[in-house]
């Protein structure tokens, strides 16, 4: 026996693959072999297709609808509209924000692409002869896209329905076209510094339009079965749970005869957040035909007409000393939501967190004012690769500080490490509200200031510009600096919450005889591979490998209540609970094995992968060994089997942060930029596994990339959408998309179980700044202070142009 | 509308299927055969999600018709390796995380299948250029050309071996 090597702590914290490991993914056995099962793989028995006739025109009276001919073709089986749907209450659905959307256009269209009837048919050729048969009189109104004529005096009226309502879901409106005006910080006192400041920065930072467009678009099946009344969906939902709440409330179908699933999901990015019309009509379809309904929007549809993001107009001021410390913020957001207010953020904050926007500086006093108003566009609004609004929160910062550089005449990055909020301030509460949990701004800065070689740099630029200059080169280099703090992992139910559902998260675990386990989440991936991370925290916390731990989310009927997959929430909130869950289950096991080594409770430690005796390290009981003696002995005082449920109210958010930069070459004559560079340090505190991080980072400065290089929904003055399909709207391909390269720090979050703070968002929120900077930063010698993205080869031409390069 | 027969090898097995003559290759492939690895991303020949093999050239199966098909010899993701025998490409991508939500992912190992037979010993560059057609919106593609790197390299390794072993 004495023969037996105990093998060292070392070697059995290795053969778990828990935190800190690269583990490989589990997912990837069925996805690289077409095994995946995502909503359109799905097909029922019976099951019928439905598809919409969509609006052309912008904004139009509906006249009369004839849905004769689409009927008499055979192979079409019902033409829902209003009509149909009112007597069920359905014509209209509540959106996230607490207004209320258009399920099928109610005697008006108010967008381009907004649905007006549902056709379903035997399959979706079928669907598509009824839709083109389903003949809409329209009569055409005036138009409003410009979200500064909104609330013209004269303005056309755009929602009739609620035109005398003088108070919204978020407090007062002064005209029929506003939403809310929403406030936050200091009025007086900010207006008094920048009144009496030594330098102020002004200018306009417009966040345009743009749209998540992950590569599987939006869908469901939905079947009703009426024998058993219950109702199951399948879909591309990023909040299961969420959603068969909101189901419930409007359709009133008890909630325990709804499930809702999510399998496989082709990317989310906030586009699958929100409930659309395409779900609601297959559930009543569903009901209607008593067979299940497929509904699968095309990539038009998605682009049309699911959520948008961004479209803010800020307009910033910050004023400073003469040598650069920053004494005031002032912001004023105009933000064009659409024709109904659909964004996806917690209750109490209609612009999101856009409070976030004093950033990464310690700035003393700040005020921030938004205003939303209704265009005849598409609603959404969602956070788009980041927690809610802080991209845009980020990009103004980040913007604002390179523009009171220029003013002051400082380099940027000495202005952004003169005005950090140090270490030793954590946690710090800024003067718009939010407590920072922790961070080490100046050491990440420096680290990549320095790997970057970033005076080399500036020397490279000074020669590149004297080249320009000499009339020996026609390109300009252009270095993009950001530094951004995230806010994420909403969140604290005291302040969080989606129609009045507190944002936990939870996670239960059961331990079969064997030792192995399942763990289920209230949350759901679209790719972040929680199959694999979060078996990495159980494996840390519990002592069993992760290879032995099945991770299963998305189903209502069998995972716990959650809140679901988007604002970088999984890692802070279900990942926190995920492991409060496993302490629960060590807690039971180790009076498993002190009953077992005949000790008392105090007298055995963690150790791994077990509780052994203290002092006596050869006398343990491995968890494989508690979990079987749970299921086969009777213990006194503990009851039988091995199991654990943890619903986790986070106490404070978790706050993300990097340094990234980014170089550019641009041809000022063709306005083509050539990314020589991108350099993206994150410290998303504790790193559960280092190559999906990576991964993470990698997706999300590409996402970036577009964004800020060429990505938008654009509308014409008619209300046409623009850039409605895949030749228009910009995805980076592999060519023209850089190799980037990653780094870290790591400052754990004080508040979180295992320290973790979430990185898949942080890519994109400072990615975007980055980006911008770099080719603001090209023009800066010749005077630009700001240009609007997308930064795409005919805009940044004529930045050229517009400052006299071209002569 | 009228069916017409259609037959075509799909993944080495003889399929025939009657569909409408207007029905894209990549439904009949995912809703009539079942081979549901090739995805619809865009229905418009611009995201590659539903790359496939067809007559040894990659194919954007939906935009191209069933009856185009006709007699066609296609492959699918389904059809290049099998659990227990990956293809060196399905090993590589789960080696090297060169995939994230999956929806990508059989249209670009697809693409990578024709591309490293077009060029079995690419550089970087030409990896990036030749799956220019297939768009990925997770992983920024650095991993993905990481991942088909290496499969070249495991395939030139095997191919030696076994010209040696023939040797």
């Amino acid at each position: 026996m004495d023969d037996v090597k105990i093998p060292s702590s070392e070697e059995r914290k290795s053969a778990l693959s828990g935190l800190g490991t690269s583990r490989k993914r589990v997912e990837d056995a069925r996805f690289t072999q077409g095994k995946g099962n995502y909503v359109d793989d799905i097909k029922l028995k019976g099951m019928l297709f439905g598809d919409f006739v969509r609006s052309p025109v912008a904004h139009a009276r509906v006249k009369n609808i004839d849905t004769s001919a689409a009927l008499a073709l055979p192979g079409v089986h019902a033409v829902l509209t209003a009509a149909d749907l009112e007597p069920l209450g359905l014509h209209w659905m509540p959106t996230l924000a607490g207004d209320k959307q258009m399920v099928l256009a109610d005697g008006k269209v108010l967008f381009q692409g907004q649905e007006v009837a549902f056709v379903v048919g035997d399959d979706r050729y079928a669907v598509a002869d009824g839709v083109s048969l389903v003949e809409v009189e329209y009569d055409e109104l005036p138009v409003v896209t410009d979200p500064f004529k909104a609330e013209l005096k004269d303005a056309p009226i755009l929602r009739e329905d609620i035109a005398d309502q003088k108070e919204g879901a978020h407090g007062a409106r002064r005209h029929p076209n506003h939403i809310f005006t929403w406030e936050a910080g200091e009025k007086e006192e900010t207006n008094k510094v920048l009144d009496e400041a030594e330098v102020v920065a002004d200018e306009m930072v417009y966040y345009h339009r743009t749209h998540p467009c992950p590569l599987e678009t939006c869908g469901c099946v939905a079947s009703m079965d009426k024998v058993n009344g219950k109702l199951t969906v399948w879909g591309t939902f990023q909040a299961p749970h969420a959603v068969r709440t909101v189901a419930s409330l409007i359709s009133s179908i008890p909630e325990h005869n709804i499930r809702i699933i999510s399998p496989d999901i082709g990317g989310g990015f906030g586009n699958k957040v929100g409930v659309y019309p395409g779900y609601i009509c297959s559930i009543v379809a569903s009901i209607v035909t008593g067979v299940p309904i497929k509904w699968v929007e095309d990539r038009m549809d998605n682009l049309m007409a699911t959520a948008f993001a961004r479209d803010y107009w800020m307009h910033g001021k910050i004023s400073a000393t003469k040598d650069g410390k920053i004494t005031g913020l002032w912001c004023h957001t105009t933000a064009d939501h659409g024709a109904f207010d659909a964004c996806a953020d917690p209750t109490k904050f209609p612009a999101g967190f856009m409070n976030i926007c004093t950033g990464s500086y310690d700035i003393p006093v700040a005020y921030l004012a938004v205003d939303g108003v209704y265009t005849n566009k598409a609603p959404g609004g969602v956070a788009y690769r980041c927690s809610f609004r802080v991209t845009e929160a980020s990009y103004f910062i980040e913007r604002m500080i390179e523009v009171l550089a220029s003013k002051l005449g400082m380099d940027s990055a000495e202005l952004r490490s003169k005005n950090f909020i140090k270490k030793e301030q954590f946690p710090y509460t800024s003067a718009l509200g939010w407590e920072y949990d922790s961070g080490d701004y100046h050491q990440a800065w420096e680290k990549a200031m320095t790997s970057v070689n970033y005076k080399q740099l500036r020397e490279d630029q000074k020669k590149q510009l004297q080249l320009f200059k000499e009339g020996k080169s026609r390109k300009l280099m252009g270095i993009g600096l950001s530094h951004f703090t995230e806010i994420v992992g909403a969140g604290p139910v005291k302040n969080c919450d989606i129609l009045g559902l507190g944002m936990f998260d939870a996670c239960e675990i059961r331990i079969h005889p064997t030792g192995s386990a399942i763990a289920r989440l209230g949350t759901i991936s679209q790719g972040q591979g929680h199959a694999t991370t979060f078996a990495q925290i159980l494996a840390s916390e519990i002592g069993i490998p992760a290879s032995d731990i099945t991770l299963e989310e998305g189903d209502t009927d069998t995972a716990p209540y959650g809140l679901g997959t988007y604002g970088s929430r999984s890692t802070p909130v279900a990942g926190a609970a995920t492991a409060m869950a496993g302490r629960k289950i060590r807690a039971k096991a180790q009076m498993i094995a002190a009953y077992l080594l005949e000790v008392h409770d105090d007298d055995v430690e963690w150790d791994v992968d077990r509780f052994s005796v203290k002092g006596a390290p050869e006398k343990f009981k491995t968890m494989k060994e508690i979990a079987f003696a749970s299921y086969n002995q009777a213990i006194p005082g503990v009851e039988p089997g091995l199991e654990a449920v943890s619903y986790y109210d986070p106490p404070n958010m978790t706050y993300p942060n990097g340094a990234y930069v980014v170089v550019m070459e641009i041809d000022v004559d063709t306005g083509v930029s050539d990314i020589k560079k991108v350099y993206a340090l994150d410290d998303c505190g504790t790193r559960i596994n280092p190559m999906i991080i990576e991964g993470q980072v990698h997706g999300g400065l590409t996402e970036a990339l577009a964004i800020s290089m060429g990505q938008e929904i654009a509308y014409d003055e008619q209300g046409n959408v623009m850039t409605g399909t895949l030749m228009d709207f910009f995805i980076p391909t592999a060519w023209e998309t850089p190799t980037y390269e990653t780094d870290y720090t790591e400052t754990p979050s004080p508040h979180h179980p295992i320290g973790a703070k979430g990185v898949g968002e942080s890519p994109n929120v400072g990615g975007v700044s980055a980006f911008s900077n770099a080719v603001h930063d090209a023009f800066k010698p010749f005077g630009l202070t700001q240009a609007h993205m997308p930064h795409d080869h005919w805009r940044v031409w004529k930045i050229a142009k517009d400052l006299g390069l071209h002569n | 509308m009228e069916k017409i027969n259609v037959s075509m090898k799909v993944n080495g097995k003889e399929e025939s299927l009657k569909v409408e003559p207007r029905t894209l290759l990549v439904h009949a492939l995912r809703e009539h055969l079942e081979y549901t690895g090739a995805h619809i991303g865009c229905s418009s020949s611009h995201c590659g999600a539903c790359t496939i093999d067809m007559n040894g050239k990659s194919v954007k199966s939906c935009t191209v018709f069933a009856p185009q098909a006709e007699g066609a010899e296609i492959l699918t993701v389904e059809g290049i390796g099998s659990p227990d025998k990956l293809h060196a490409l399905q090993e590589m991508f789960k080696e090297h995380h060169g995939l994230q939500c999956g929806y990508c992912t059989p249209g670009m190992i697809m693409r990578s299948y024709r591309f490293l037979q077009e060029n079995p010993n690419p550089t970087e560059e030409e990896v990036r250029f030749g799956i220019s057609g297939n768009l990925c919106r997770c992983t920024g593609y650095q991993n993905i050309v990481k991942s088909i790197m290496a499969a070249a390299s495991k395939i030139r390794d095997e191919a030696n071996v076994e010209k040696k072993e023939i040797a």
